[in-house]
């Protein structure tokens, strides 16, 4: 039992990782991630959201109607987001305003709808707690990545403070959309590349 | 006349909403695989985005704003949004079965997306006029399509390359849709908003 409670949590992080496995919520993981303090900010908010609405809808399951579902979800994750807007436009008004627009679209990422759908519509509280927190991980620790690789690359930075000195030559490119499209894109393909050499090793074993 | 002209070249290529402010991209990556899909696909989104955008602009300026309900604007336009599409799918069904058949799959994808809400965020941040909105919807959708169709375009020659196996299917869309961004950056600064 606690082996699969463990399975439920860890499988966002990898196998099913939001970003770059699942391939859902592309959107923020290419607009807010040209730096590390947006894209940790925005990955955390998605943590926050995705983990209640979960912990919501498992608590309400067994009252919606399945053929209105949808929209009590939808409902319930605009609430969360706004909740989150407003307190983040409260406390850290700088990043507030560095993410603009996509704080509010956090409403429609199709991971949380798909995670409410698929997971906590079916299952008890606190694995549908863990499943979100979970996918959370996943996807602020994706974010991460390509944030921190961004910024380095295509500033010289890290947090805003300098790591290869004044004479370094930043490719431009990597803060551009282009550049970030270009990156996860082999990203998604590193991620593959290990998925599959486990399967064949699992193969192998089992042979 | 300008000004919308202007606006509209904007919205539909030097901002254009895949390639520079990621919008829509899991519709962008999910229906480009196919030509004819992803042109049906253009056509109802901009469809959607145009109609949903002068909702929500009358919503917001009448209720919203004399209310000084503002903060309440990502719920509201949420939900009018998908329940605009709700009934629209409902009427289309009823009153032209023939084109339900051909787009009518691609409305309910088209509910909870970001192209669909970000429009109207978008003109209710920027305080638009009601002829300003429609006319920045109907280049964002413009935009989308184009994005869609040129990507579906080059995916379907795609499938005859030799693609690194980790590599296939997502990896390599989103490099290309990479090599269209670079491209669409040529476009930059032609227009400033």
């Amino acid at each position: 039992m606690k082996n699969s409670l463990w399975k439920v949590f860890s499988k966002g992080i990898i196998e099913e990782n939001p970003i770059l496995v699942l391939a859902l919520s592309l959107c923020p993981a290419l607009a807010v991630t040209s730096g590390v303090d947006t894209g940790l900010t925005m990955g955390l908010t998605v943590m926050f959201v995705i983990t209640a609405n979960n912990v919501v809808v498992s608590l309400i399951r067994h009252l919606v109607n399945p053929k209105v579902r949808v929209a009590v979800y939808v409902t319930s994750i605009a609430t969360i987001v706004t909740l989150a807007e407003l307190t983040l436009e409260a406390f850290a008004p700088m990043l507030y305003k560095a993410l603009g627009i996509y704080l509010a679209l956090v409403v429609v990422f199709a991971i949380i709808l798909a995670r409410a759908e698929v997971f906590a519509s079916k299952n008890k509280l606190f694995p549908s707690f863990l499943d979100g927190l979970g996918m959370g991980v996943g996807f602020t620790l994706a974010m991460v990545a390509i944030s921190v690789i961004r910024e380095i690359l295509g500033n010289g930075t890290i947090l805003g403070f300098q790591i290869f000195g004044e004479g370094y030559n930043a490719p431009l490119i990597m803060i551009l959309p282009a550049g970030a499209f270009v990156l996860i894109g082999y990203m998604v393909g590193a991620v593959n590349l290990h998925l599959q050499r486990k399967e064949r090793k699992m193969k192998e074993r089992d042979a | 006349m300008e000004a919308y002209l202007t606006l509209f070249v904007s919205a539909a290529i030097v901002n254009n909403f895949v390639l520079t402010r990621f919008l829509g991209l899991c519709i962008f990556f999910g229906v480009s695989k196919k030509l004819d899909a992803s042109a049906g696909m253009g056509v109802a989104v901009t469809a959607v985005i145009t109609l949903s955008s002068m909702l929500a602009w009358a919503v917001y300026n009448f209720i919203l704003v004399p209310f000084e309900l503002v903060f309440l604007k990502t719920i509201v336009f949420v939900i009018l949004i998908a329940s605009f599409v709700q009934l629209l799918e409902i009427v289309i069904k009823k009153m032209a079965p023939a084109l339900y058949g051909m787009w009518g799959i691609y409305l309910l994808l088209i509910a909870t997306n970001c192209v669909v809400l970000g429009v109207p965020l978008i003109n209710a941040e920027s305080e638009f006029t009601f002829m300003y909105s429609v006319v920045n919807a109907l280049g964002s959708g413009t935009g989308f399509a184009l994005a869609l169709v040129i990507m579906a375009s080059l995916r379907e020659k795609l499938d005859y390359a030799d693609v690194p196996k980790s590599l296939r299917g997502l990896g390599v869309a989103f490099i290309l849709a990479g090599m269209l961004a670079l491209s669409f950056l040529g476009f930059s600064g032609m227009i400033s908003m």
